[in-house]
């Protein structure tokens, strides 16, 4: 069925309730409410608000309750409202979440779930829109994955659930309205793995989250050029799959990395590290990218100038060494 | 609840005199049996032996760091007795005598200042926590695993031992509120023993008592003299009875005082003055507990002795397993970092082997 990316997250936890006793939802809003962005819509009054509960607005609080609560058998997923209203809750995430299993040498482990609804695109006013991915996946012990397409938000928000270690999974705020089909079983590859979501001979685009149907609709942009694009949609930042990205950069020869958030010290510069280190001999051209700013996000009115768009990828595209012309280094 | 039922006293709760004398401020406790007097006692005895004897570890560099908590025993002690089996411990890194008076092992409790793990003993089996070194936030794991445990219909408590400095921390309030407002089972034990490393109480809250702050959550509070072995274990077992009842979460600040250094690292003479310190030492619980017992004729000479034989037997037993250099794997580094390593740690644990071999 047609389902949006929120409806297919509800899905997915309502699933998940049905499916395993110990699976709770809480956080700020979300119980009546039914969250800011209606992703908890009605659950409570289905699961009963045993299930699926409002807290005190403490982030720093729900995260830390909720691994006590995993110390106590349950599976708690929680949300956050918005990416830069977690940091109060970074403490927890990084010193306790991510290592209580690694401290303990086994005896205790924190399955829970971490929803974060991240980056931008949506006109939101300040601190509303941070693409804060580095911060987790620099974090050993977490798990970070995002949806790109409604049915992996599906697939990846019952895989997280049942994963016996802790998942900051990042929703990409601009896609929960997006429509497409949705089959509420899972069809997706597993939960540690990228995926071509399109084939292509010429180039390697690699995205995640919100910027995977921009990757796509460069892809379709770049017919135009000649190019043919293959686009290739992370889903799991941590572990990264290298394999299933050095296969494609190595039948394509080029690879450019796209992401919402600041270049400097991101995400895609260990992306470009990585492929650069694996597929040296196979590539045509440098490894580029195309990130967002390297500035605190911008105003709404102005946000359209910071994030990566079809225009600016297909500009990154040219640079690739199709000639004699040298790569121009990114200003 | 009426926010009179929520203060605490208005002096703290004290059994005993500093002298040994009989105080009359133990309001509407009860005072604890003799046998389990006894028994603090006696565990206080082994507690200030073990924490002699990690001092003088850290000389030898046997341990990377210890932060004492001579002074602290009475509180050490009683938060360990005041819970049953099935009930678990959140303990911070000066709390390594309550870890002993709950019946771990010496090289447990201290494989994390030695340095050989972060955490010495398995937390499920003993149900303790890990020994937190950030401050607070393992008050929040004590809220969150108290309500999980009641929801389970089990009939535990949690109790999470903090200092002074800790409830200037924004986790000790999301604490206190998520539990009040939950009405988890847990109690929160603060021992204000007046100093953060260096800052004094005074600069670290303007408030005359901590517990004063469990009203603004809806918290039933209490203090006490943290150096009256007596009255904190009277105290705590009830905190931790209205707990287990179902009323509620409870706040108790013990009064009290380090008298050693933060850890063997510091300088504590830069920070506070010789008489001030010599004062507290006059207040030394274990000799308040001692001439309490004695006067009332519940502690013999031959008893003391014999505790006191018991502890430097333990002793010994501390210094020849701290003597006793376990062999560490390097490839355990790799384990417990995901339920399975992943793709890169597999790889790294290959090149780390190899390197070994090599």
């Amino acid at each position: 069925m047609t389902t949006t990316m929120a409806q297919a997250l509800n899905a997915a936890l309502r699933d998940a309730l049905k499916d395993d006793d110990r699976v709770l939802v809480f956080g700020e809003d979300v119980g009546t409410l039914g969250g800011v962005f209606r992703v908890t819509d009605g659950i409570t009054a289905d699961f009963g608000e045993d299930r699926c509960f409002d807290t005190p607005l403490a982030e720093s609080g729900i995260v830390g309750f909720a691994l006590g609560m995993a110390m106590g058998g349950f599976r708690p997923v929680v949300e956050m409202q918005f990416d830069a209203f977690a940091y109060p809750a970074f403490e927890q995430i990084t010193s306790h979440v991510a290592k209580l299993r690694n401290r303990t040498r086994g005896a205790l482990e924190v399955p829970m779930v971490i929803r974060v609804p991240y980056a931008g695109g949506i006109g939101g006013v300040e601190h509303h829109c941070d693409s804060s991915e580095a911060y987790y996946t620099h974090t050993p012990g977490l798990r970070v994955v995002t949806p790109g397409t409604a049915q992996d938000a599906y697939d990846l928000l019952r895989d997280a659930i049942e994963s016996p270690d802790p998942v900051i999974f990042l929703e990409p705020k601009c896609r929960y309205w997006s429509s497409e089909e949705v089959t509420f079983t899972r069809t997706g590859a597993p939960m540690d793995r990228a995926v071509v979501r399109r084939p292509g001979k010429d180039v390697t685009l690699i995205a995640y989250g919100p910027m995977v149907a921009t990757a796509l609709e460069t892809a379709e942009a770049a017919k135009d050029e000649g190019w043919d694009v293959e686009v290739v949609d992370l889903r799991s930042l941590s572990p990264f799959d290298d394999e299933t990205v050095t296969a494609s950069v190595r039948r394509t020869g080029r690879a450019v990395v796209v992401h919402e958030a600041a270049g400097f010290g991101g995400y895609g510069a260990e992306v470009v590290a990585r492929v650069t280190e694996q597929c040296f001999h196979q590539l045509h051209a440098p490894v580029l990218r195309v990130t967002g700013l390297d500035i605190p996000y911008p105003a709404p009115k102005l946000e359209r100038h910071m994030l990566p768009d079809v225009d600016r990828i297909l500009d990154t595209i040219a640079r690739l060494q199709w000639d004699d012309t040298p790569v121009v280094a990114g200003a | 609840m009426a926010a009179e039922t929520l203060l605490p006293s208005a002096a703290p709760v004290r059994f005993v005199a500093e002298d040994g004398s009989r105080a009359d401020r133990g309001g509407e406790y009860g005072e604890p049996a003799e046998a389990r007097l006894k028994e603090a006692y006696r565990l206080m005895v082994l507690g200030r032996r073990f924490d002699v004897q990690a001092t003088a570890l850290t000389k030898q560099g046997r341990l990377a760091v210890y932060p004492s908590s001579a002074g602290q025993e009475a509180c050490q002690v009683a938060a360990a007795l005041a819970l049953e089996a099935n009930d678990w411990l959140f303990p911070t890194y000066r709390d390594s005598v309550a870890l002993v008076a709950r019946g771990l092992k010496p090289g447990e409790v201290l494989t994390l200042l030695r340095g050989d793990a972060h955490c010495g003993y398995n937390p499920v089996e003993t149900r303790v926590a890990p020994q937190c070194t950030p401050l607070a936030t393992q008050t929040l794991h004590a809220a969150g695993l108290a309500h999980a445990m009641q929801r389970r219909g089990e009939d535990a408590v949690a109790l999470a031992l903090i200092g002074d400095g800790a409830t200037s921390e924004g986790d000790f309030h999301e604490a206190l509120n998520f539990a009040a407002v939950f009405k988890a089972p847990v109690v929160f034990f603060v021992q204000n023993n007046r100093f953060a490393i260096s800052v004094p109480f005074e600069k670290q809250s303007a408030a005359e008592a901590l517990a004063y702050k469990g009203i603004g959550y809806g918290m039933r509070s209490e203090q006490v003299d943290g150096n009256d072995a007596v009255a904190v274990l009277a105290v705590l077992d009830d905190a931790v009875k209205h707990a287990r009842e179902g009323k509620g979460p409870v706040l108790v600040e013990a009064h009290t005082y380090r008298i050693d250094a933060h850890t063997n690292a510091d300088d504590a003479t830069r920070y506070r003055d010789a008489g001030e310190v010599a004062k507290w030492r006059e207040a030394d619980p274990l000799k308040r507990l001692e001439t309490y017992l004695k006067s009332r004729e519940s502690l013999t000479d031959s008893e003391i002795e014999q505790f006191a034989a018991d502890a430097e037997v333990y002793a010994q037993s501390v210094r020849d397993t701290l003597n006793a250099e376990p062999e560490l794997d390097p490839l355990s580094l790799f384990d417990h970092v995901y339920a399975e390593p992943t793709r890169q740690l597999a790889a790294q644990r290959a090149a780390l082997a190899a390197e070994l071999e090599a």
